[in-house]
């Protein structure tokens, strides 16, 4: 009786309209995460393309080949520039006037004679001999060769005149120009001059920083999550403790700059845009990031292998040492990645401990002057110079291939400690 | 988890010494006025025991009655349970295992555990048993620690399906080697005594027959305490058997003697399944 009772229920047209009902709002809410998914990956595609878009052609550069003679006398005063202008008179033998030849000056990259030093300073039998040199073109010279400087606009407001353009193309006419990989981005420090610019001072000063970051925040976050989880009481102190270190993950990171100002440079008198303080800042920064995700790591170690190593006599060190830690570490290492990854990417704590200097050097110890890869990246971007927005997107690059390879690592690593265990 | 020992000095006036005279000979652990707290909450309500040695002693009883409770207060293992208070005294070898001459690590080396649910360490099934000895310093050559490997296997009844594949995540066996490789991990520390806390419930009828024989070989040289909720297995594997509820010891006798012969009628009604 029963039975024929809940077939007819569940046969009923109103249960099969229930039914479609159900399936109906299924397929909305699935339809909806597509397209939550597809905007997301839009988006992503968007900016990506825009930066990559923007920031490609700043891995190439142009160059221009000249015939320089190595002249005794110039080079050991240490004043090759006119040598290389010489060379380029030579070029373009019908401008003679000097407004003209001024003009032909600043076609060449004012960095161009360092590289005639260099050459002469790696082979010093150049000196007095006739060579085939590429030297480093103007930036707007690099601009007009990839197309960004137009020449059908006047010549007035054109940056580069028509005197120039002429000399250009005699130039390229004769296979005398040509864009190679612009690797001055990648060992170069800050310039005023786009062409001379580059990121690895930047680079130097955030591996730096992280490096003063990660030796600090790691073993302090590990043992004091693991303190926390496995040996202090629950009382209203750890309470208390564990509400702040969940307050201060949520504090504004220009806060920990401001904390770093006042405590760092104030009152211990350490330097400015120093990597050793930059890193400080970035620790207390990183630091409950850390424990939060070693805590949780901890937490999500099951407590039977606790009790399996305290019931052989395991003490409760040994117990945390040789079973929890290692079980917890994939958690703990992607927790840490993740709060490195964080700090790399971080720039306005740096900006209040005056990382944000001009530094043309290579930073080349903790207490140097230095800058970050974010920084550089904000100062680029200020900059008016079109040749300067190519590399603030080419920076941006490089930045998120790091950021990219970091998040990577942490995958890789949970794969493989998962693998093991 | 924080360890937190009680030394219940003052609140148990007769000391380890009387209380092994009352227990008599070929006594392993006494338990007296054994109380215990979660908190607030009473879990046990004054426990007296005696524990003999090289014999089986199951403890029965219905859900909750705090079996469990019992065994983990044999060796400590209560210490890391935040807020659980122990009372009373409790001795292995006439020593007060909750006061000064013993320390909790040495004593669970002397009183291994097998626990409900087998808990192998995600490593080697050689590495599960090698780890306490190791820790303990009990071998100091290779070749001493493969012999205890295989030892311990063999009692457990493990090392021929085992042998090949030493080298093996312990994870990766079935749930009845699991349990038994816990027991050889147990073993290998050579402990005085071993508690076993329901260790068959998760297991088929074929793998609880086996560690059934298991526990009767392993009578002559261990003492064994087990919690079982299977009357029979009780009544297979244990000489001394002790009727717990509602926190309560409510007898203790030989096992023939409470499955055939119960005092208490709450004994009775258990065993005849009436409640429980
Ligand atoms: N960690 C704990 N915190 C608070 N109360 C607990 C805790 N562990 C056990 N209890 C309580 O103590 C009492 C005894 O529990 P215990 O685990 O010893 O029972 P048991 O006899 O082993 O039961 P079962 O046969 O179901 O395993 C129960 O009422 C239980 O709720
Ligand atoms: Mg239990």
């Amino acid at each position: 009786m029963s039975v024929t009772a809940t077939k007819s229920r569940y046969q009923s047209a109103e249960f099969a309209d229930r039914l479609r009902r159900r399936y109906a709002a299924e397929r909305r809410f699935r339809l909806a995460g597509m397209a939550a998914v597809g905007i997301a990956s839009l988006m992503l595609v968007v900016l990506l393309g825009s930066i990559v878009g923007k920031g490609y052609t700043a891995f190439w550069q142009t160059q221009i080949r000249l015939e320089v003679t190595f002249d005794k006398a110039q080079v050991e005063e240490g004043n090759t520039m006119p040598l290389l202008r010489q060379a380029l008179y030579a070029v373009v033998p019908e401008v003679t006037d000097r407004a003209g030849r001024r003009s032909l000056n600043e076609l060449l990259s004012s960095g161009a004679p360092y590289q005639l030093e260099a050459m002469v300073k790696a082979n010093p039998a150049l000196v007095g001999t006739k060579q085939t040199v590429w030297v480093l073109a103007d930036d707007e010279v690099d601009q007009f060769m990839k197309g960004f400087i137009r020449r059908d606009v006047p010549e007035s407001e054109r940056r580069l005149n028509d005197i120039k353009i002429g000399a250009l193309d005699k130039l390229a006419a004769a296979g005398a120009v040509k864009s190679a990989f612009n690797t001055t981005l990648f060992t170069a420090g800050d310039s005023r001059e786009p062409e001379q610019a580059g990121i690895w001072g930047a680079i130097v000063g955030s591996f730096l920083t992280l490096t003063v970051t990660m030796l600090l925040s790691v073993p302090i976050g590990v043992a004091a999550a693991v303190y926390l989880e496995e040996f202090a009481p629950k009382n209203r102190w750890t309470d208390l403790i564990e509400v702040n270190i969940n307050n201060l993950a949520a504090v504004p990171s220009i806060i920990f700059g401001l904390l770093g100002l006042a405590v760092f440079l104030g009152f211990f008198g350490m330097p400015r845009s120093a990597p050793l303080v930059g890193g400080l800042v970035m620790a207390l920064m990183t630091l409950p990031v850390i424990i939060i995700a070693s805590r949780v790591a901890l937490k999500a170690v099951p407590p039977s292998i606790r009790e399996a190593a305290l019931g052989v006599g395991a003490s409760p060190l040994q117990t945390v040492a040789h079973h929890v830690l290692p079980l917890a570490m994939p958690g703990i290492l992607t927790g840490t990645i993740i709060g490195m990854a964080r700090a790399l990417g971080e720039t306005a704590p740096l900006l209040m401990i005056g990382m944000v200097a001009f530094i043309v050097d290579i930073p080349h110890g903790l207490t140097d002057s230095a800058t970050a890869l974010p920084v550089q990246i904000y100062m680029w971007a200020d900059s008016p110079e079109r040749a300067f927005t190519e590399r603030t997107s080419a920076a941006i690059l490089v930045l998120l291939a790091f950021l990219i390879l970091m998040n990577g690592l942490a995958v890789f690593l949970r794969k493989k400690f998962e693998r093991r265990w | 988890m924080s360890v937190q020992t009680q030394y219940p000095t003052a609140s148990v006036p007769p000391r380890a010494e009387t209380q092994v005279r009352a227990g008599g000979p070929g006594v392993k652990m006494v338990a007296r006025d054994v109380k215990v707290y979660y908190g607030a909450k009473q879990a046990l309500k004054g426990i007296d025991l005696d524990i003999q040695e090289n014999r089986v002693m199951a403890l029965i009883g219905p859900s909750g009655c705090g079996k469990s409770t019992f065994l983990r207060c044999l060796n400590r293992m209560n210490d890391t349970i935040e807020n659980c208070r122990v009372e009373g005294l409790i001795a292995l070898d006439g020593e007060d295992v909750y006061g000064r001459t013993i320390d909790a690590v040495q004593l669970r080396a002397r009183v291994g555990m097998v626990f409900q649910k087998p808990n192998p360490f995600p490593k080697s099934i050689y590495d599960n048993i090698a780890y306490g000895p190791r820790i303990h310093g009990i071998a100091t050559h290779r070749d001493e620690m493969d012999e205890i490997v295989q030892t311990s296997l063999e009692r457990a009844g493990l090392w021929n399906e085992v042998k090949d594949r030493l080298r093996e995540p312990g994870t990766g066996l079935s749930g009845g080697q699991q349990q038994r490789l816990c027991i050889a991990r147990a073993i290998a520390v050579s402990p005085e005594v071993i508690l076993m806390d329901e260790p068959c419930s998760a297991l088929d009828p074929i793998a609880t027959a086996h560690i059934e024989e298991l526990i009767d070989e392993l009578r002559e040289n261990y003492t064994i305490v087990i919690v079982t909720h299977n009357m029979q297995q009780a009544a297979r594997v244990s000489q001394k058997t002790a009727f717990f509820h509602l926190g309560e010891m409510v007898e203790c006798d030989d096992t023939e003697e409470i499955f055939t012969n119960p005092r208490d009628e709450r004994t009775q009604g258990y065993i005849t399944g009436r409640y429980g």
